[in-house]
């Protein structure tokens, strides 16, 4: 927590106060201006207000799908500013929200039909939760927001609302200091929002609970398949060699023209160990004994060696076996490790924990086996 | 369904005394660690913890403290290989770029 003293921007001087409002407010218009999702503009005591769609469009929804998968995944925000939904007035409710383009269709799109106010605060990007946990979505960069945008002339009740995965990054009794604002954090998903709304604001248990369903574990799948591509090349230039020496100086030599498929054959166990520890570890996540993840990728991962070894590979050598026995494994309790950052219920201290046992452990192990299967390439 | 990470990990701790039973922490929590009986919150769900944060910095009593941080691998590897930048590559949407130094 900062210790210094925060200069508390009063309600009536936000000219002076935060930001330079009125560059920051000029730029930040112009950028929406023309976007896909503006669909006209609402005329207030500070000036017009940009009024947004709740429907996505081919343009959202191509955007959103190539984000899935990695691209631009990075750039893709939206101006911080507050904009309009339908036609809302000065006793409309206000919603807070992060400036990733992602986060904000997932927002607007549970809002038809609805007159309410979203303020859209700066998160370089990110989404509400990563951005609440890192520091972006923060007390402070939410007061500047309410400043920036004179809020407080354009609304008579002093409430925000929140999505309450946002609280990690707000304290929602200092803004209240900072903006005069009181905090309230609705649903964690935004499809409960015309329900928390029309109940006055309450908030059912159910809606207090994050949810980690088989579409919610998978979706990042294709962002990490993505990530593998360059480990996967790496890995075929390996084997190439591997059997381009074996062709030179090994004891059973291939000939030229079968090197590439033999490249091939070899990385198939590999590449469907990528496969395992990427798709089939969440996807069965909820159902593999254990707690630490790395664990549940290393079961994942005997399991595939085992089938391979007994169905694919049962002419292999007893080097080559140990070798899938011992990379395999350590291949997807590393894809498991990783997957921890995705998921919603893990703590720095566990994965910490984690880690340290289970690091050293999949490095001796893929060392073991490259050592190995080099090996079993020449004997 | 709730999941449940490792046993007996996590940082997370009360001073009951301190409580003034407001409830900031049960609404805050995405994991249900906290249960309010006669205007006291108590940790009823410990092991659930993620360690957000998000009860701590929502308790105005500060009668919760834990040592907040997200639970990713990647990120903790990044950071000990002292590799700066985004945090997480293109695996998931945060990067470290913008982290206030505090």
């Amino acid at each position: 927590m900062n210790s210094k003293q925060i200069k508390l921007p009063m309600i009536d001087d936000h000219q002076t106060a935060v930001c330079g409002l009125g560059e920051q407010a000029a730029v930040t218009f112009g950028d929406a201006a023309g976007a896909n999702w503006v669909t006209g503009q609402l005329e207030t005591v500070v000036g017009p207000i940009y009024q947004v769609s709740t429907e996505l469009d081919y343009h959202d929804r191509a955007g959103s799908a190539k984000t899935r998968c990695g691209i631009g995944r990075m750039n893709y925000a939206i101006p911080p500013a507050l904009y309009a939904i339908g036609k809302p007035d000065k006793t409309s409710p206000v919603l807070v929200s992060a400036n990733y383009k992602l986060s904000f269709d997932l927002l607007r799109r549970e809002l038809t039909g609805l007159d309410l106010w979203v303020l859209v605060i700066d998160t370089k990007g990110i989404n509400v939760w990563c951005a609440a946990g890192k520091g972006q979505f923060g007390t402070a960069e939410l007061a500047r927001m309410v400043v920036c945008t004179r809020l407080p002339e354009i609304v008579s009740d002093r409430t925000l609302i929140l999505p309450q995965l946002a609280a990690p990054g707000v304290s929602a009794h200092e803004a209240r200091r900072q903006c005069g604002f009181k905090i309230v954090y609705g649903p964690v998903r935004a499809a409960d929002i015309p329900a928390f709304l029309g109940a006055d604001c309450k908030v059912e248990p159910s809606m207090r609970q994050t949810h980690f369903t088989l579409r919610d574990r998978l979706i990042l799948a294709p962002v990490e398949l993505v990530a593998t591509i360059k480990p996967l090349i790496g890995l075929t230039a390996f084997f190439f060699l591997l059997n381009l020496m074996a062709m030179l100086f090994g004891r059973n030599p291939v000939s030229p023209n079968l090197l590439p498929g033999q490249t091939f054959s070899d990385l198939i166990p590999f590449l469907i160990a990528v496969l395992v520890g990427v798709v089939l570890v969440p996807a069965l996540l909820p159902y593999i004994p254990g707690r630490a993840l790395a664990w549940k990728g290393w079961v994942l991962g005997m399991f595939w060696a085992l089938c391979f070894s007994l169905f694919a590979a049962s002419n292999a050598g007893w080097l080559q076996s140990a070798a899938y026995f011992l990379i395999i494994p350590a291949i997807t309790a590393f894809l498991g490790m990783n997957f921890t950052g995705a998921t919603t219920y893990t703590s720095l201290s566990g994965v910490t924990k984690e880690m340290g046992i289970a690091l050293p452990l999949i490095i001796v192990s893929a060392s073991l086996g490259l050592i190995t299967l080099i090996t079993a390439y020449f004997v | 369904m709730k999941y449940t990470y490792l046993k007996d990990v996590v940082t997370l701790q009360m001073d009951q005394s301190k409580c003034n039973g407001c409830g900031m922490c049960l609404d805050v929590c995405p994991q249900q660690v906290f249960t309010l009986t006669d205007h006291i919150s108590a940790i009823t769900d410990r092991d659930a913890c993620m360690e957000c944060g998000a009860c701590a910095r929502n308790c105005p009593q500060q009668a919760v403290s834990v040592r907040p941080g997200v639970g990713c691998a990647y990120g903790i590897l990044m950071d000990k290989l002292n590799i700066k930048g985004k945090c997480c590559g293109d695996t998931c949407g945060c990067s470290l770029d913008n982290i206030p130094d505090s």
